[in-house]
């Protein structure tokens, strides 16, 4: 199984790495799982704190989905530090930037549709009226 | 322009991706090329969150989430992705250290606990159309199966893409283009879960809080 041509070690090229490769790990099996673990105990964590917030009646209520939305966010980017590899690293800079990129349009489509939403809603005519205008 | 190859060059790609040293390395290609799949993928699910949060109160005088969601379910089905994305990672792992058989039995149970979470939803779904809670109830039901069905259906394809994996390795070996594939696949696989967080916060957290 010798690959002369190509190295398996994503390191070796120095400059750039591809997602969901670990930069500096690989080769050294125990730290690459110790990463791994550590990213499932944080996403448990952050999973069982999530519903433990929505099951308690310590948390005033109307900030529940506030603190599920924060955890949920946190978690995200356990999963993409972690599992994915996508990190802050010079190596990592075009992977970064089309992920900026791609939660900028999330953002755009959510925020937007609900704002422009809630606006129609608010301008629309009760529906009482409008049945008087058909008559 | 061959001229300019020399001896002592470097094998691997001299690619600094900064615009400088040539085509990068093709692993770097296929997995960024993927990932732009992926945030496109993610898009389209911003785009059903969208219209799942605006239609979330469109109930139609049927029932609620708070009425409808069994958070038991939820977290168990959490927690099946959760780990299946783990042992992923684990056979990413095996694949690095080229280990046939940790590398199947890695992909193995990845596969049965995306198996048993996509189960887990068929019921759920099976259990809510049986009360009357079927997507033509209401707008806000219909929102929530095509968000969540969509989830289910990426998860389904994601089952079929691991088992021709298995196959692959097993049958060929831990060829280049192979690997290549399976980095495609694993980023797949972590996206999904990705997704789910989003899903079980946003949809069942809140919609049973609110």
């Amino acid at each position: 199984m010798s690959n002369a041509n190509e190295s398996s070690n994503p390191s070796a090229h120095g400059h750039e790495i591809a997602p969901g490769d670990e930069p500096e790990a690989a080769g050294d099996l125990g730290k690459a799982v110790r990463g791994y673990l550590l990213g499932l105990v944080l996403a448990i964590a952050l999973t069982a704190a999530s519903f433990w917030t929505v099951s308690t009646h310590l948390i005033y209520a109307p900030g529940v989905p506030v603190a599920v939305l924060v955890l949920a966010i946190a978690q995200m980017g356990i999963h993409l530090a972690f599992f994915l590899h996508i990190t802050t690293a010079p190596d990592n800079t075009n992977n970064v930037l089309a992920l900026a990129f791609g939660v900028l349009i999330c953002c755009l489509v959510v925020f937007g549709s609900l704002w422009i939403m809630a606006n129609l809603n608010h301008n629309m005519m009760p529906m009482s009226e409008m049945l008087n205008m058909q008559r | 322009m061959s001229a300019a190859m020399h001896a002592n060059e470097e094998p691997v790609s001299a690619a600094k991706g900064h615009g400088e040293g040539g085509p990068a390395d093709r692993r770097i290609i296929v997995g960024y090329g993927f990932w732009i799949f992926l945030l496109s993928d993610v898009i389209m699910f911003a785009s059903l969150f969208a219209a799942f949060a605006v239609l979330s109160n469109a109930t139609s005088g049927g029932p609620s989430g708070r009425e409808l969601f069994d958070l038991r379910t939820v977290a168990v089905e959490t927690g099946c992705l959760l780990a299946s994305s783990f042992v992923c990672g684990m056979a990413s792992l095996a694949v690095q250290q080229r280990s046939q058989k940790w590398t199947q039995i890695a992909l193995l149970c990845t596969g049965l606990l995306g198996l048993t979470f996509i189960l887990l939803e068929i019921h759920e779904f099976a259990r809510l159309v049986a009360r009357g809670a079927g997507p033509t109830r209401s707008a806000f039901l219909s929102s929530f199966f095509t968000l969540v069905g969509c989830h289910g259906l990426h998860v389904t394809a994601g089952l079929l893409w691991l088992g021709t994996m298995m196959a692959q390795f097993w049958a060929k070996g831990f060829r280049q283009t192979i690997r290549y594939r399976f980095l495609c696949f694993s980023l797949f696989w972590h996206a999904l879960d990705i997704i789910w967080v989003a899903i079980f916060s946003l949809v069942y957290l809140v919609g049973v809080s609110s």
